[in-house]
């Protein structure tokens, strides 16, 4: 028991050291950027301190569920990288793979054959499967040709924007507003009844569904064959092949669920309530590359992900509100920006622990 | 008392680690101008001691002494600037930096902030010249061999005046002919009043060069003894701990019907001829074959055809069934078991356990998962059985990460998973490479045993002592093509060597 608590402790000191490092850094920054602001008083910064730590509890339940809300696409990117990570490849094309998902998600909500539910539960999987296969292209081009997965995955982010954006100007496209039209309310995404303990947000089930995909990749890893099979190729693939492991078909595999995840990810963002929408602009999205902060400040573990995700979240609804206490928009990017950034430092935190330990005994 | 005589004085060092004990009040004393062999098996704790001297780690308990002046050696730059110098095992060199760059790296000089190596350059000359290095200091380190890579290392320390020189089983990674050279480097060297600590477990070495020898046995220090006075069965009893036999026992060899044939098999390699030629041969059941041959002849890709691991023309046949298209698990289902070569390429997983590495060739049977799950207690299970069957020693026993486990121990993990799994053709490729003479004598006794049980057992080894004594048969291989089939009880060291070399061919294998 004591072990698994020093254990415990060890996996998780790098994230909060990390974590409280760049809050400090952040503090510098709010407490510099105020000195210059001659419209801020000291009350303000002491405000926007504030506003910054508590962040989504800001504004008690609503700020909650938002926080909720924001969190899910971040955690599913999240556990998309950590996953792919953990089996040796760096899936820096979910946020290509988050795109296609979310297009093949609002074209089957609104075109699909089913009434009521069915068609969210069609478009759900038909995201996944569009992921999958966005992210199959990297793997099969790994597995079989030595293409760099890093290299392959980011053409194909820019590859998914483009075609995203023509399939929308030619399926479901609404010229007024240049954004995809809206999804049937009766094909979004269910509250059951959320909505009524976080008003005023835009929460739903979607939280859960990233919560229980988390908590899967978790069991699939750590306690299944095919996990076994995946870290052992992600670790020496050489090895792998002499075990008699197929890591040619593992690394297609692995790069199909990471883009199933980010798929999913795209779809609970454009099947909510609330109304988001792909828009033609020419911008990745960005969902992508922050599931990458989230995966290596949860040191690539899918239950971690959870935390981290909603961390990073925290942060953002924090920096919203800090707005209010006249901090200008950049200095709140600057500020989660460094933030996410010294999340970067967690390895030398790790290493700097484990030397501690083992110089002690 | 120290009357200065010594240049290195460890005196009762202790260092541990979680679990291990690596050193236990050690000591180390080595006089000016000599080789001081230090001995012990895999994981006695003689790197450790080293790292300890060559400042990687920090002891627990003991003191150093440099020409009599105590010392904290806190990084290897101290260690450097006191005169000592280390020839790790691996080497550390840039691949794609000349010679000569990489002997100055870290030492450059410059001229107003730009490097000049013109002075470098004479130096290094120098040393070459006079310790008849014969090297070239502008050819690029990937392009060198091995050996030609240690004169490197070499270089790099005395380029540095380091007057207290560390091998690290300098020989492991040697030819016959490049140790030779290696130990009339040695000499000049200590005849030039270098002092030079040799770590190794080749006793037949240290006879040759070293003038005395400390033995370290788990983690404590045994004995210094004067290796001119002392046998190398006496060193190898206080090694070990107990009598160590060099010749192999075992039974006049049964052999039954055939369990592995190849017809005609080839390898292509890209832009090459074939690596293998149009090799037949078959083993049976109850007779161990030993592949000899000089390194680079073909062995390799010839057991990774066999093995499954890369494709090749011909027919490989196990128990009569034609193999040759199946993939590689479907081989290992059908009996094969494969020692390979390189442990740490393909046989273990390092960042995984020993228990997971226990069953990375079967963690997908029924005793192990059941509806894809893991089933985690059988495998503790399993791996805490082999651990204690095959004295596998680690920090913590079944959930001690493998890369941090002695090359022995690695080597025994893999051994034990290849035979548990009751092969009917084990494929065994240097098993012996870089173990002890204990180790060596175990792993030659599980094979025998595996023989006596009915297994067909195909060995490769460069070690023509190990074939000599393993074999009940030898194939020898020249480039790509098996040139004769020999009984061991009939021939001699030379004639294999003649073999080897192509200079003649066996009868039935004439051009």
């Amino acid at each position: 028991m004591k072990n698994k608590i020093t254990q415990l402790f060890k996996n998780v000191a790098p994230s909060l050291m990390s974590i409280g490092l760049g809050l400090l850094f952040g503090v510098v920054i709010i407490v510099v950027s105020g000195m210059f602001n001659e419209r801020q008083t000291y009350e303000d910064i002491w405000y926007g301190l504030n506003s910054l730590v508590l962040g989504m509890l800001n504004d008690g339940l609503p700020s909650l569920g938002t926080g909720l809300f924001r969190a899910t696409p971040i955690i599913l990117t999240g556990v998309s990288v950590a996953f792919a990570f953990r089996t040796g490849l760096f899936n820096i094309g979910a946020s290509g793979q988050f795109t296609v998902g979310g297009f093949a998600a609002i074209f089957v909500a609104i075109k699909g054959p089913f009434p009521g539910i069915g068609n969210w539960i069609l478009a759900v999987i038909s995201a996944m499967l569009a992921g999958a296969l966005w992210a199959a292209v990297v793997g099969l081009l790994k597995a079989y040709r030595n293409v760099n997965e890093v290299i392959s995955s980011i053409m194909m982010n820019y590859i998914g924007m483009y075609l995203v954006q023509y399939a929308v100007i030619n399926t479901v496209f609404d010229y007024v507003k240049n954004q995809t039209v809206p999804v049937p309310i009766v094909s979004t995404t269910p509250t059951l009844g959320l909505t009524s303990i976080f008003p005023n947000s835009s929460v739903d089930i979607g939280f859960f569904i990233a919560v229980i995909a988390a908590i899967i990749i978790h069991i699939l890893l750590n306690k299944t064959t095919f996990g076994f099979e995946l870290k052992a190729c992600g670790f020496n693939q050489h090895a792998s092949k002499y075990a008699g492991i197929n890591s040619k078909r593992n690394i297609v595999i692995s790069m199909m669920i990471a883009g199933a995840l980010a798929g999913l990810s795209g779809a609970l963002v454009y099947l909510s309530a609330s109304g988001n929408h792909i828009e033609i602009v020419d911008v990745l999205a960005t969902e992508g590359f922050t599931g990458i902060s989230v995966a290596l400040l949860a040191l690539s573990n899918p239950l971690g992900v959870i935390f981290s995700g909603l961390f990073i979240v925290h942060l953002q609804l924090g920096g919203f509100y800090m707005q209010a206490q006249k901090f200008a928009p950049q200095v709140v990017e600057i500020i989660l920006s460094a933030i996410i950034y010294f999340s970067a430092f967690i390895v030398f935190f790790k290493e700097f622990i484990n030397k501690k330990k083992g110089g002690k005994k | 008392m120290s009357s200065g005589q010594y240049v290195i004085e460890m005196n009762q060092i202790s260092k541990f680690f979680p679990g291990i004990i690596a050193n236990d009040k050690v000591d180390l004393k080595v006089k000016k101008g000599e080789i001081h062999a230090l001995l012990g098996e895999n994981g006695a704790g003689k790197s450790t001691l080293m790292s300890i001297l060559f400042g990687m780690y920090q002891p627990e308990e003991g003191e150093i002494l440099i020409n009599g002046k105590k010392v904290n050696i806190t990084n290897p730059n101290v260690a450097n600037d006191l005169g000592i110098g280390m020839v790790h095992q691996h080497f550390k060199l840039v691949h794609n930096f000349t010679v000569l760059q990489n002997i100055i790296l870290g030492a450059e000089d410059s001229k107003f902030g730009v490097l000049d190596m013109s002075k470098a350059r004479k130096k290094v000359a120098d040393l070459v010249a006079h310790y008849k290095l014969n090297i070239d200091l502008d050819e690029k380190i990937e392009n060198i061999t091995v050996g030609m890579q240690q004169r490197v290392e070499i270089l790099k320390m005395l380029y540095r005046d380091n007057d207290i020189l560390i091998f690290d089983e300098p020989t492991a990674v040697l030819t016959v002919q490049e140790i030779g050279e290696l130990m009339k480097i040695m000499k000049a060297l200590i005849a030039e009043g270098k002092s030079i600590v040799f770590i190794t477990h080749k006793l037949n070495e240290i006879k040759e060069v070293a003038d005395r020898c400390t033995i370290l046995r788990k983690g404590k220090f045994i004995d210094c003894v004067d290796v001119k006075v002392t046998s190398t069965q006496e060193l190898s009893r206080l090694m070990v701990g107990r009598d160590v036999k060099f010749e192999v026992d075992k039974e006049i060899a049964q052999p039954k019907e055939v369990a592995l044939q190849l017809k005609n098999v080839s390898v292509l390699k890209a832009g090459h001829k074939n690596v293998v030629n149009e090799v037949s041969f078959d083993v049976k059941k109850g007779e161990i074959v030993c592949l000899a041959g000089i390194d680079g002849n073909g062995q390799t890709e010839l057991i990774y055809a066999i093995s499954g691991l890369v494709p090749s023309k011909g027919e490989i046949l196990i128990n009569g069934q034609d193999v040759s298209k199946l993939s590689v698990r479907k081989r290992n289902e059908l009996g094969l078991a494969h020692i390979p070569e390189d442990r740490h390429k393909h046989g273990l997983v390092l960042e995984y356990s020993l228990e997971y590495n226990t069953v990375l060739k079967d963690y997908y049977r029924s005793q192990y998962q059941s509806n894809g799950f893991l089933k985690f207690d059988e495998i503790r299970k399993n791996s805490d059985k082999l651990i204690e069957k095959f004295d596998i020693r680690s920090g913590q026993g079944s959930p001690t990460i493998s890369r941090s486990m002695s090359g022995g121990n690695q080597q025994k993990v893999i051994l034990a998973r290849e035979i548990s799994s009751n092969p009917e053709v084990l494929l065994a490729v240097q098993p012996t490479r870089g173990l002890d003479v204990g180790a060596i004598e175990y792993v030659h006794k599980q094979i025998i045993e595996q023989r006596d049980k009915g297994c067909a057992v195909l060995v490769v080894s460069l070690e023509l002592d190990e074939v000599m004594n393993l074999s009940d048969r030898i194939l020898v291989i020249y480039e790509g093509e098996i040139v004769a089939d020999l009984d061991p009880k009939q021939t001699t060291r030379e004639e294999l060597g003649i073999y080897m070399t192509g200079a003649k061919r066996g009868v039935g294998y004439e051009k």
